[in-house]
């Protein structure tokens, strides 16, 4: 027998008894920041391969929208903080050990850049658009003959912000179920499908439909196996990751995860896509409406799984 | 370079709680809030039964994921190797407090995190931390673990002790005398 209790009382609120830190903010901040990635990855890759015109809802199009997610993304993480009026503490320094730090850099610099890349397409979307003042004028033309390098610069900074929504829970080794590196990439090709799938939703243009549904399947194909390997190595690794993954293998998130994030959110997508391909009339709002929310219930799973697993006091649960 | 620590006698602990009222009483721990508790384990089968008596607090651990996780540098660490939060430098983001794995920090009502400071304005004076000082069957030896002759040093070298959870890689400070 073995019995542990805490005698004094201890009842921190947002700690006790089951850690409570992170509650809806940091969950959907995940979702838009993978969505953003995704979304500004795959508008810079087809400008880059000079398929501007033959994708023009990838290209020029989805990229309007990232600034305003990503808005409210950072609106949802300036929620979290309880010590708001002290945010700008974050750009006093660089930190490197702290993903956190990095992370918020990071969101510093993609952030103007994501308007500044809707900007330049502005004109092309809409043949009226006059901007105001002659100087804002110049400044678009000046970014516009730039494309390529805010193009390259685009596709490196979206794979580290896809990437690091992930790196940002594996680094807490205090609570297992987050411990693991194969969050990092699972996070960023989840990021990268759900932008595929946003795509999707917005797109009229059969082909354009078509090839983003084909990077689709492959990129649920990875992330099936991710998911697998994730639990291949809490299986084989030691005892507090066990119970990180039985958490999932019969524990409270078993059906959760299983029916909505990968039935509803990977196997029914993409079995949907296969058999559009092979001709099935299905609409393609369907996969890509599922990915979608697949996507943002993976995130507050993962976010609040990781929350209850830990090493001490697993009897005040 | 001084390298401060705890030891907590389970020998002696008799878990009358008084850590934990002079800890709240010193460093005006808001109510409902703890920096430090006890903790109460039981192993064995009747009539073969062991108990062991902890007061816990934060372990100022050498390896702190706290301090790797600020991504402000609130969380630092001081002299002796004392980990503290900057008040004015903590945006609350919560990181620090998911990154422990002994659940030894909170956000404090004024919004910054808090946790225990090993009572660094008390060691400055030379006096023992808070808790220490009223332990009434002087259970906690606090002290420096650079200086060779210091009680916490013989109490070591002289007795069997763990520390919580090292598998977490922390590095604590706060050792338990078996």
């Amino acid at each position: 027998m073995k019995e542990i209790e805490i005698t004094s009382g201890r009842m921190n609120p947002g700690i006790d008894p089951v850690l409570h830190a992170w509650g809806w903010e940091i969950p959907v901040y995940l979702f838009i920041g993978g969505l953003v990635a995704g979304i500004l990855f795959f508008s810079a890759l087809f400008f880059l391969r000079g398929k501007t015109e033959q994708y023009p809802t990838t290209v020029k199009r989805a990229p309007l929208l990232t600034p305003i997610f990503l808005a409210i993304g950072l609106f949802a993480l300036f929620l979290d903080l309880t010590h708001k009026l002290y945010f700008w503490r974050l750009y006093t320094t660089i930190r490197l050990e702290s993903p956190m730090s990095w992370g918020a850099w990071t969101l510093l610099i993609i952030f103007p850049l994501s308007v500044i890349w809707s900007a330049t397409w502005f004109k092309e979307i809409f043949p009226e658009w006059n901007w105001k003042w002659s100087f804002l004028n110049r400044l678009d033309d000046w970014f516009t003959a730039y494309r390529k390098v805010l193009a390259w610069s685009l596709i490196f900074l979206s794979i580290i912000l896809g990437m690091y929504t992930g790196i940002l829970l594996s680094a807490f080794n205090a609570r297992p179920f987050w411990n693991t590196s194969i969050l990092g990439p699972l996070f960023l090709v989840s990021g990268l499908s759900t932008g595929a799938a946003a795509i999707m939703l917005m797109s009229k243009n059969k082909a354009e439909r078509q090839i983003m549904s084909k990077i689709d399947i492959s990129l649920i194909g990875i992330e099936i196996f991710l998911i697998i390997h994730l639990f291949m190595g809490f299986l084989a690794s030691i005892e507090v990751h066990v119970q990180a993954a039985e958490l999932f293998l019969g524990g409270p998130y078993t059906a959760v995860f299983w029916t909505f994030v990968f039935t509803l959110g990977l196997v029914v997508p993409l079995i949907a896509e296969l058999l559009e391909w092979r001709g099935y009339h299905i609409p393609v709002k369907v996969p890509a409406f599922l990915v979608l929310i697949g996507g943002l219930v993976l995130r507050f799973i993962v976010v609040d799984a990781g929350q209850t697993s830990r090493w001490l006091y697993k009897f005040m649960q | 370079m001084a390298r401060y620590a705890m030891a907590i006698d389970t020998k002696r602990c008799v878990g009358c709680t008084d850590c934990v009222v002079a800890c709240q009483t010193e460093n005006n721990v808001p109510v409902g809030y703890c920096r430090d508790w006890i903790v109460e384990e039981t192993t064995g089968t009747y009539p073969e039964l062991h108990m062991e008596i902890r007061s816990e607090r934060c372990n100022h651990c050498e390896d702190a994921p706290c301090v790797r996780s600020c991504p402000t540098s609130a969380s630092h660490y001081a002299d002796g190797g004392i980990v503290l939060v900057d008040h004015d430098e903590c945006i609350g983001c919560k990181a620090c407090i998911t990154s422990c794995p002994y659940d030894a920090r909170f956000v404090h009502p004024e919004g910054y995190v808090d946790k225990c400071t090993f009572c660094i304005h008390r060691v400055k004076e030379g006096k023992d931390p808070a808790c220490v000082s009223v332990c009434p069957t002087h259970a906690m030896i606090f002290g420096d673990l650079e200086d060779e002759n210091s009680e916490i040093s013989e109490a070591l070298k002289t007795r069997k002790h763990k520390t919580l959870i090292p598998e977490a890689g922390t590095v604590p400070h706060v050792y338990y005398l078996l």
